[in-house]
């Protein structure tokens, strides 16, 4: 028994442990503090000029510059600290305007030798950067009730255009249910809404006089309005996120109904869940006629006046989802004012709806979706009850001078921050539907750094005892599990780097769990090793044997408890899925580290010579 | 450490002693999360929390009574790692900008004082969360099971899955019994503690099962007994530094995973216990035998003869 690895699994293993290194070295340095130049529009350009401005004001202010790039239409300025940092970013604001977006944000120093490798450090975990953290759920209830609101809509006008006369329209739950006065008004609206709506399911229901058309949506097309919902949101959160000035946002999307929004380095949080979860939209309907039959009128209260109302029609004209532009302006009495421009839908819609009732008066509609609380009794035990609550207000209710087109403004807004954020709402566009925040963190930065220092404090030092204790528990084989421990910890940061997964304040405790738990496949071996020494096996032949013999169970440990890590990063959120990941890649790594690069090494040490024993501590060992 | 007499141990010999404080520790703590219950976190019950740093120390007493004149009832407060710090915990849920008007409410008290985190969980997302970690602790159970049994033999699935069960039972026990906060970082730490626990528990498991196919004489009593006997050295020095990283992690590693690494190191504790006494006791009770290990027929003629070789790759090494 020589103990060689031939020369290909060396080389193997060495390339691992190169690529591994290289991929961990970004790690090494720390990042700068940098303020990042966006332009507000997607249109607008960050040129060297740009960059070059923001420059010189900066160092005319006194403030040392580090460097500054342009990449991906990011213009990117390192400053030397945090304090720099953050009086940096009020300065070049001013100094470009207001079409530029100035961002606090990290960057990393990696050289770019390293960068042209496609090597990069962690992602940090909002824990340790400091940021916020919203849940978001969209309420689908209310997406199909709009939709369907819209849909029965469509199709009235429709039926009148064809001259098809019907009685009512109600809506009830997910039906629309039409009557009609005769059988045959019935089968030729059914033709229609069959030919050009096929999302419906028609059933024909005959109640003495009434001949009553139900139209109910399909389960799938239910769920095509949902998942429609849920993009529509995601999109706007994003051109929401964009709007705030972010640095490297996170929008993502959580089941089926849900929105995660990360804000790295955001402190403000009432700013930014304002204009997050601004759920307002705007509807435009018509006031009612006098003669208007109830069912096809509404009653709402002006938004500044409670106590005064109007009676509009049930039919909405167009909604804030097409409006193309919206810039808040002043009137000619300097009150704020908000200036519209639809898109070609909307533009023509409007114009339709207009046309025929010049002289009549048009109502904008502010809607505003909140969570409300309150205590309620039951079965003895008080308990918190959440009710979302829709807030609908006139805002304007204008006589219509002529017909509309697709651009307009919108008076009768209390102040110029209300109309330049209705502004903002409208261009990011409206969400499809209501959308309620339901979980929320901050972090403040002292926090983040205190964490990070924790972590590493802790990783550290665990990381000392445990090389500590194999070192005078296993001696030489002891080093040797030392070096393959410390290899692990570098491949394991390499793996995390590579997939730029993030690193949290859990996945921290992750890596100092692995290693804790990774020199199990050593201490295993290395029992196995002594156990055959004991038994009077040659030093070479108990290598050997203790390698392959630990190794099932080795594999048999490490596949279960992997195992359980992925279900926990299946089901876990957040911060359990950090840990799930390091825990999970550290079981991998800890595996190559534990078996190949201990092996290797042992081999290297020992191998192709006759040996008369081993430093492996215990008694019998030496023999 | 490494025992150098001929006569093993005699861990079996106490195997009913075992049993008994088992079975009493699990009783105690289902009685006491059935009268205590478990101390909820926030994740869970879905509410709001604060954590404010103040300039100076704070007197708690007064921040309660400002509160109070504010209006706001059902909250706890208390110090979070240094004096300086104060954690707010309010049970509402419903009300997202509740943070705000708390740091509001005591900034105009003069007292200068700075945001360090606040949370806010709905207590629909709280409810959510609760049903998933159930189900998620029962699949890690059954995947488990499936696994063992389908790599051992099923009274090994059976004798490796009781052992994590009375882990986390235990566990929760004693989080119960100190009303200690059991949040999301400790669910994750006790589905850490199954993984660990388990990893044990194969180890020894793998060695029962070599010892059975290799030894020829000696009944199972003795068969386990030595097989115990020839792991407890790396049982005890895998645990050894997983529970000093650990304690690492409990000093050093900040107040927000505390709780975290304190389950983890019961649950190492517990864990190396119960693969020893538990998980053996078990394969007694189970009556585990020579048949029940004969390797399959699929794996050849060679009959007991034949140890679970490792593959042919790695003899290659």
């Amino acid at each position: 028994m020589l103990n060689k690895y031939p020369l290909w699994k060396n080389l193997i293993i060495l390339i691992a442990l190169v690529i591994g290194f290289v991929y961990a070295l970004p790690n090494l340095f720390p990042d700068d503090h940098a303020v990042q130049i966006t332009g507000a529009r997607s249109s607008t350009e960050i040129n060297e000029r740009v960059l070059n401005r923001a420059v010189e004001v900066l160092q005319s202010e006194g403030i040392e510059i580090k460097g500054s790039s342009l990449r991906d239409r990011n213009g990117l300025i390192r400053v030397l600290n945090g304090e720099d940092q953050l009086k940096a970013r009020p300065i070049v604001q001013n100094a470009l305007g207001r079409d530029y977006l100035v961002a606090l944000n990290m960057a990393p120093s990696t050289p770019d030798w390293l960068r042209s490798l496609g090597a990069g450090p962690m992602k940090l975990g909002l824990d340790l950067r400091g940021g916020v953290h919203f849940l978001l759920e969209v309420d689908m209830e209310t997406a199909v009730e709009q939709r369907l609101e819209a849909l029965s809509g469509q199709i009235k006008r429709e039926l009148r255009d064809e001259r098809i006369r019907y009685r009512g329209g109600d809506l009830e739950g997910r039906e629309i249910i039409l009557s009609f006065r005769d059988e045959g008004a019935r089968s030729e609206a059914f033709a229609l809404v069959r030919d050009q709506y096929n999302q419906f399911l028609l059933d024909e229901q005959t109640d003495g006089e009434e001949f009553k058309l139900v139209l109910s949506l399909s389960e799938q097309e239910v769920k095509s309005i949902q998942d429609y919902a849920l993009e529509q949101n995601l999109t706007t959160i994003r051109n929401r996120v964009n709007e705030l000035g972010v640095a490297e946002p996170l929008v993502q999307r959580q089941g089926s109904d849900r929105i995660i929004v990360e804000l790295p380095g955001v402190q403000d949080t009432a700013q930014a869940k304002r204009v997050l979860g601004a759920t307002a939209n705007l509807e435009f309907r018509l006031e009612a006629r006098q003669d208007a039959p109830a069912a096809e009128t509404e009653v709402f209260p002006f938004r500044d006046q409670p106590q005064r109302t109007a009676r509009l029609e049930r039919e909405i004209i167009v909604t804030g989802n097409n409006v193309s532009n919206a810039q808040q302006a002043f009137d000619e009495n300097g009150q704020p004012q908000v200036n519209i421009t639809m898109d070609s839908v909307g533009g023509d819609l409007m114009n339709r709806a207009t046309r025929n009732a010049i002289k009549r008066r048009m109502a904008v509609l502010f809607i505003e979706y909140r969570t409300e609380t309150e205590e309620k009794v039951v079965d003895g035990k008080v308990q918190t009850v959440e009710n979302r609550v829709v807030e609908k207000g006139i805002i304007s209710l204008a006589t219509i001078q002529s017909a509309l087109g697709s651009s307009f403004r919108i008076t009768g807004l209390d102040s110029i921050p209300e109309a330049s954020e209705l502004a903002l709402l409208l261009r990011a566009g409206s969400l499809a539907a209501p959308m309620y925040f339901v979980q929320e963190r901050t972090i403040g930065p002292s926090l983040g750094q205190k964490n990070i220092d924790a972590g590493m404090m802790s990783v550290a030092l665990g990381f000392a005892l445990v090389l500590i204790y194999m070192a005078f528990y296993y001696r030489g084989f002891g080093l040797i599990a030392n070096v393959a421990l410390t290899l692990n910890l570098m491949m394991l940061v390499a793996c995390m780097s590579i997939l730029s997964a993030t690193l949290t304040l859990p996945g921290i405790a992750g890596i100092v769990l692995t290693v804790g738990m990774a020199v199990d496949a050593n201490v295993l071996i290395f029992e196995r090793i002594r156990e055959e020494l004991k038994a009077g096996v040659p030093p070479q032949s108990a290598i050997n044997a203790g390698y392959s013999r630990a190794f099932v169970s080795i594999v048999d440990a490490n596949i279960t408890t992997l195992l359980v890590a992925v279900i926990l990063f299946a089901m876990g959120s957040g911060p359990v899925k950090g840990f799930a990941v390091t825990l999970s890649l550290g079981i991998l790594t800890s595996m190559f580290s534990g078996l190949m690069v201990s092996r290797s090494i042992v081999n290297f040490v020992y191998g192709g010579r006759k040996i008369q024993k081993l430093s492996i501590g215990g008694k019998l060992a030496n023999v | 450490m490494s025992d150098t007499r001929k006569q093993p141990i005699d861990f079996m010999g106490v195997r009913k002693i075992a049993s008994v404080v088992s079975i009493a520790l699990i009783v105690v703590s289902i009685a006491l999360l059935a009268t205590r219950g478990l101390n909820l976190g926030m994740d869970f019950t879905g509410g709001t929390s604060v954590e404010l740093e103040y300039q100076e120390a704070p007197v708690l007493d007064d921040i309660r009574n400002q509160l109070t004149d504010a209006g706001y009832s059902n909250f706890v407060v208390q110090n979070f790692g240094a004096d300086t710090t104060v954690l707010i915990r309010m049970r509402e849920s419903g009300n997202d900008k509740l943070g705000r008007e708390v740091v509001g409410a005591l900034t105009s008290g003069g007292a200068e004082l700075e945001l360090v985190s606040s949370e806010f969980v709905g207590s629909q997302v709280g409810e959510e969360l609760r049903e998933d970690s159930g189900l998620g602790l029962l699949l890690a159970l059954a995947v488990v099971l499936i696994y063992v049994g389908m790599r051992f033999q099923f009274k090994f699935g059976i004798a490796s899955v009781l052992p994590l069960a009375h882990d986390v039972i235990i566990v929760l026990g004693v989080f119960a019994l100190f009303q200690w906060t059991f949040d999301l970082s400790v669910l994750a730490a006790l589905l850490a503690v199954i993984g660990y626990s388990l990893n044990d528990t194969i180890v020894v498991a793998d060695r029962i099962r070599e010892n059975f196919r290799k030894m020829r004489e000696g009944d199972s009593w003795h068969i386990i007994n030595e097989s115990i006997h020839q792991t407890i050295s790396r049982t005890i020095n895998t645990s050894g530094t997983t529970l000093v990283v650990l304690l690492a992690l409990y000093f050093f590693g900040g107040e927000a995973i505390n709780n975290f690494s304190l389950a983890l190191m019961i649950g190492v504790v517990v864990g190396t216990y119960s693969s020893i006494y538990v998980s053996a006791n078990m394969l007694m009770v189970l009556n585990i035998s020579r048949e029940d290990l004969m390797v399959p027929a699929k794996e050849g003629v060679a009959g007991e003869e034949e140890e679970e070789q490792p593959p042919e790759w790695l003899n290659r090494m």
